[in-house]
């Protein structure tokens, strides 16, 4: 059984065979193959990811080239499909998501990291986290029969008198919407924020707070002049991070935003987003080209999203590195 | 003056973050109390064990719906679990360095993969080879979607077991395979069992994978080649709907889900916290 280390080093060629051999009866290189082979799966599955969307998306690919992200008819009786009310419903949705989302998320996990007694903040971080754990259909519901009315009832009537002159408060009032998905998302992605953020700001080094309190800042100023800049790319990448979530959001968003393909500056029209028409057309595209198109939006969809979450983990990496020195 | 101006503005402004932070933390209860009030009173024998009825009748139930869920969560633990714990497994005890970056890096971005496109994904892969919906694609789409958190909680478990263990394993003449089968993952299991519980709490919410690969279903559906009704996907289907009776039981649905989902993520994160605390010790 022991043979030695350095007989194996003389005969290179039959020795290392043998080792192998016994190391394959003891377990070990099976082990490790059957690890690798399933670890190669997850790799080979992200590939096949991509090409299957690239492959089955060729026919609207070659008729259509970029011309398809600036068109902005969609007609699938007469085989016109154009992407841009759907990029244009989704981008939108997302910037009025983290607009709405932001300020409130990044408050909040302010106060969690700096104000509450440690004890007080795990335990409203572990509830604002169950929020996250919500399905998305669930949400969806709610957005039907609670949002959308309280907007089409309250809050578009007021917004409409008193902001009616800007473009995004014009035109009938439906309650679903832009708006009523936007709003829907920001709740639904608020709890990213607020969880990453925390611990983002709860990993500024405990010094730097001292400092600025000792020159005679607030906990206020503190927090804004010291402890805010400190963490800035951490909580950048998790505004990115949020944004990924909401440009793929599919359920809760195609039953609010109303499902209607056209672009209009007001927030109060219906849309339709890329994620929403691929699960409402997809299983009524009859054509060929049809179900072409949609899997190009998926595509699309995968690529962005692919985009964004990269810049989230690298801004969220660069966090606690370099910025102290400056 | 300033300074009574600035302590004005401390205090206001970290009054605000705190009214942020319990804004937050009650939608929770808000929803919970909603959809409780909403759909309590509809939950009943009935409705766990009854298929739908056709509109305009009343009662009726869920059973193939819930049946539907089971099955698909089963599949997709079969796709999902064995694939994310022994990756995990590879990126904990064998990985090099290399191609141990280009795995988690797959990992991280099947984890970023909108729902809706992992949907596309399991139709073209599945459902266009087979010309129909299944429970099979379904139960697939589920399953890639879980690899990602499994592979994580595996190899995060894996690692924080203590090198101490390995060594009198090994000191003991143990190879390097039964060291692992049996000290390691015995000492990791309870964490990545959790963090397994987790990733199907996740993935049985999900809707929009299973809308054209499991499609839905009125009826029981027979075997695993058949589509599928499942709870998420009768809840879009119900809260569609101009019916009335069917909102309602969209609201009883959405409540169901909604308590099992939470109360797996209750149990695993109290289970995780414990364990981190025992690892930490």
């Amino acid at each position: 059984m022991s043979t030695h280390p350095i007989t194996q080093k003389r005969a290179p060629g039959p020795g290392r065979a043998r080792v192998f051999l016994r190391r394959l009866r003891e377990g070990d290189q099976v082990a490790h193959l059957v690890t690798f082979i399933f670890a190669s799966a997850i790799l080979l599955l992200s590939v096949l990811l991509f090409y299957e969307l690239y492959r089955n998306s060729h026919l609207s690919r070659e008729r259509y080239g970029w011309q398809f992200f600036y068109m902005s008819t969609w007609d699938p009786v007469f085989e016109n499909f154009g992407a841009l009310p759907f990029v244009y419903g989704t981008l939108v949705t997302s910037a009025l998501a983290l607009l709405l989302a932001v300020p409130g998320g990044v408050g909040a996990a302010i106060f969690l990291a700096e104000l509450a007694p440690r004890r007080v903040s795990d335990v409203m971080t572990f509830l604002i986290e169950l929020l996250a754990a919500v399905p998305s259909v669930v949400y969806g519901l709610l957005g039907i029969f609670i949002l959308v009315p309280l907007l089409r009832t309250q809050v578009q009537p007021l917004l409409k008198e008193h902001l009616g002159f800007l473009p995004f408060f014009q035109g009938p009032i439906y309650g679903v919407g832009l708006l009523a998905a936007g709003a829907l998302l920001a709740i639904m992605v608020v709890p990213f924020i607020i969880s990453i953020s925390r611990e983002v700001l709860l990993a500024v080094p405990q010094r730097q707070r001292e400092a600025a309190l000792a020159l005679g800042a607030t906990r206020w100023e503190m927090t804004m002049k010291v402890v805010l800049p400190y963490a800035k790319k951490g909580i950048f990448g998790s505004i990115f991070l949020a944004l990924a979530r909401a440009l793929g959001e599919t359920m809760a968003v195609t039953m609010v935003i109303g499902n209607t393909p056209q672009i209009n500056a007001s927030l109060f029209a219906p849309g339709y987003s890329v994620a929403a028409v691929i699960a409402n057309e997809f299983t009524e595209a009859t054509s060929d080209l049809y179900i072409s198109a949609l899997i190009e939006l998926g595509l699309v969809l995968f690529l962005l999203t692919i985009l964004v979450n990269a810049v989230a983990r690298l801004l969220i990496l660069a966090t606690g590195q370099g910025e102290a020195r400056a | 003056m300033r300074d009574s101006w600035r302590k004005f503005v401390n205090v206001t402004m970290l009054s605000v973050t705190g009214l942020c932070t319990l804004l937050a933390a009650s939608i929770l209860f808000f929803i919970l109390g909603y959809l409780a009030w909403k759909g309590g009173s509809l939950i009943s024998w009935d409705f766990l064990t009854k298929l739908p009825k056709p509109v305009g009748e009343t009662g009726g139930g869920m059973a193939n719906a819930i049946l539907g869920s089971a099955k698909l969560l089963l599949l997709a633990s079969l796709v999902g679990v064995p694939i994310g714990f022994l990756g995990g497994l590879y990126l904990a005890e064998f990985g090099g360095k290399t191609f141990s970056f280009m795995v988690r890096y797959a990992t991280d971005l099947l984890n970023g993969v909108p729902s809706i496109v992992m949907g596309v994904f399991a139709y073209t892969l599945i459902v266009l080879p087979m010309k129909h919906f299944s429970t099979f694609a379904g139960g697939i789409a589920l399953g890639v979607m879980m690899i990602p958190i499994a592979v994580r909680s595996s190899e995060e478990f894996l690692r924080t077991v203590p090198k101490s263990l390995r060594d009198a394993s090994l000191a003991l003449g143990a190879s390097k395979w039964k060291t692992i089968a049996f000290v390691v993952i015995p000492a990791a299991l309870p964490g990545i069992m959790t963090g397994i519980m987790l990733d199907l709490a996740r993935v049985a919410g999900e809707t929009a994978p299973l809308l054209f690969t499991a499609f839905g279903n009125q009826f029981w559906s027979p075997g695993w080649m058949q589509p599928t009704a499942s709870l998420p996907q009768m809840i879009f289907r119900y809260a569609i709907s101009a019916y009335d009776d069917w909102h309602q039981q969209a609201w009883a649905a959405g409540l169901v889900l909604l308590m099992l989902v939470l109360a797996t993520n209750i149990v695993a994160r109290w289970v995780l916290r414990k364990r981190m605390r025992l690892m930490r010790a």
